[in-house]
């Protein structure tokens, strides 16, 4: 069976179209100001990477922040449930589940049949989501994809102590003003957040294995502090920022439960 | 700090210094001054037996002992006084331990406590600081000695970075956003993020439906006056109730957090941002005659 999800982020809509497990296409377009026209667009943009027509689609279904706003789902999932469905099937062994994306950041215990046991999240303050390391590089004057790398770069440990994003704008500024390297305020901005989402995570309790999903799992800065302050390392999928989407789509088809 | 794209520098607020001229501090016995370097502004103030001399107030720069020493600079300015001439300074605020040349350095609470108490008078039993990274809620006794206090240093909503941020998006110059902000016809419901950078984007969303910039920041001062009446109903508030920092300079949100205390904050009689500085200074003054007396 043909089944496609959305997912509708705070920044960015994700779409995801499977047969039988395999996935056949896939559509990311930014959320913007107009969620309906976003929506439309991604799911454009997923039909035509998979070559198939929007009648194939048998069923629909949506989740994330915005996913009241798909008019022709035929079902809805919360961000956990689509979350932990994506892992279940794509990575049976997790137990603990960190997806972080642009302004949210959720930590999800499943048991061995992949059924949520336990979950924390932030939503309210942009220091836990990929917005801190979006402010901080603009701070630094450095394109938010070179962040990661350059953080890899790195050999010192800096302490940076603002737990806010606006707060951390200015730290940064004083740590440059302060000769700081760049790459070594990199680390410290990984670091920082890396804290931040490992004691939420420890609100649920780590259990291995881990996966991270989210945008921000394809910040290499991120894994690496992440990976340091959990002393295990994670598990990334492909394309991580699609295993919401990819979620509710193996839900429609009936492949995940 | 970044400048916003057309180049100007709305969060830029005036910086001032002030002295009396009245006062010939050449006679006076106890020469005092209290240097507060806070995250986002530093204040020095001089006192002449007690008196209220001399102060200067200043943007800190990267460097906490420089803006110090600026700050000190800038207060002794056109009043034929120096350093050398003041027997005793106390540092206080976020820098306090970077004022090199301070006698001793006391916490911005105690100093904020005792600066309020100088301001408003023995009546005063809240004080409600506002200041650029932080903001304290102190409850004194009629000496001014801080009894119990609150604070959020934590989180940029509810302070003056805050504030600034806002400024910035509008393009409205930070000392003209509270009576901008009490421009409307009805109050619009506040912003409902907390966090700032989340507010910033709601208020962009906002500008985009085509709010005027008077209901956006209306609904800012109202988010901001929320959550400091939070903090401060958490500590228990007493009259006499005043409000202290930069923030007390800003009428939309001064006025919002009235309405929703249902009290009225006694009016300042001084520069608002100077009342941790003075603390100092007194008790400079209190440490420099305990001193003599031990002698």
């Amino acid at each position: 069976m043909i089944t496609t999800g959305i997912d509708v982020g705070s920044k960015n809509v994700k779409v995801v179209i499977q047969e039988d497990g395999k996935v056949l296409g896939k559509g990311s377009v930014l959320a913007g100001l107009d969620t309906g026209a976003a929506i439309s667009e991604a799911l454009d943009a997923a039909l035509k990477d998979a070559g198939i027509a929007r009648d194939k689609v048998e069923k629909l279904y949506a989740t994330g922040a915005g996913r009241q706003e798909v008019k022709d789902a035929d079902d809805s999932r919360t961000e956990v449930g689509a979350d932990a469905a994506g892992i279940a099937y794509l990575f049976p062994e997790a137990r603990t589940l960190i997806d972080v994306g642009a302004e949210e950041g959720r930590a999800i215990r499943v048991d061995d049949r992949g059924k949520v046991v336990d979950f924390a999240m932030n939503e309210r303050c942009a220091a836990g989501a990929g917005a801190f390391t979006e402010a901080m590089a603009r701070a630094l004057e450095v394109p938010l994809e070179e962040l990661g790398r350059l953080s890899l770069t790195s050999t010192k440990a800096v302490a940076m102590n603002a737990q806010c994003a606006v707060f951390g704008e200015s730290e940064v500024v004083s740590l440059i003003h302060q000769k700081t390297e760049k790459k070594d305020i990199a680390r410290a901005v990984h670091d920082a957040m890396a804290t931040r989402i490992t004691s939420m995570a420890r609100r649920v309790g780590v259990e291995p294995q881990v996966a991270l999903i989210g945008g921000v799992a394809k910040n290499p800065g991120f894994v690496d502090s992440l990976q340091r302050d959990l002393e295990m390392k994670v598990f990334i999928p492909d394309d991580p920022e699609f295993v919401s989407a990819l979620g509710v789509a193996l839900l429609a088809a009936g492949i995940v439960e | 700090m970044a400048e916003d794209s057309t180049g100007k520098e709305y969060w830029r607020w005036t910086e001032s210094n002030w002295h009396d001229p009245d006062i010939d501090w050449r006679k006076g016995e106890i020469v005092t001054a209290g240097v507060d370097v806070g995250s986002v502004s530093s204040q020095a103030v001089i006192l002449v037996d007690g008196k209220l001399f001399a102060y200067s107030n200043m943007r800190t720069g990267s460097d906490s002992p420089k803006s110090a020493q600026n700050a000190m600079d800038w207060a002794l300015e056109g009043t034929g006084m120096t350093l050398g001439d003041i027997q005793y300074v106390v540092g206080t605020g976020y820098g306090r331990v970077n004022v090199p040349f301070a006698q001793r350095a006391i916490t911005e609470i105690a100093c904020h406590g005792r600066g309020a108490n100088y301001m408003y008078g023995p009546t005063i039993k809240t004080v409600l600081d506002m200041g650029g990274q932080d903001c304290k809620a102190i409850r004194v006794d009629e000496k001014g000695k801080v009894v119990a206090f609150l604070m959020n240093d934590k989180c940029a909503a509810g302070t003056g970075r805050g504030m600034e941020v806002f400024s910035d998006l509008l393009g409205v110059h930070i000392t003209k956003v509270g009576e901008m902000s009490l421009q409307v016809e009805e109050e619009p419901p506040m912003v409902s993020s907390t966090c700032v950078v989340f507010a910033k984007s709601e208020a962009s969303g906002l500008l985009r439906a085509g709010w005027p910039k008077e209901r956006v920041l209306a609904a800012y001062c109202l988010a901001m006056a929320h959550r400091v009446v939070d903090l401060l109903q958490r500590l228990g508030i007493e009259e006499d109730f005043a409000i202290t920092g930069g923030i007390a300079k800003n009428i939309g949100v001064v006025s919002r957090i009235e309405r929703e205390l249902g009290i009225k904050a006694l009016k300042p009689t001084l520069d608002t941002q100077i009342a941790g500085a003075l603390g100092g200074a007194l008790f400079a003054s209190a440490l420099l005659q305990k001193e003599r007396k031990g002698k």
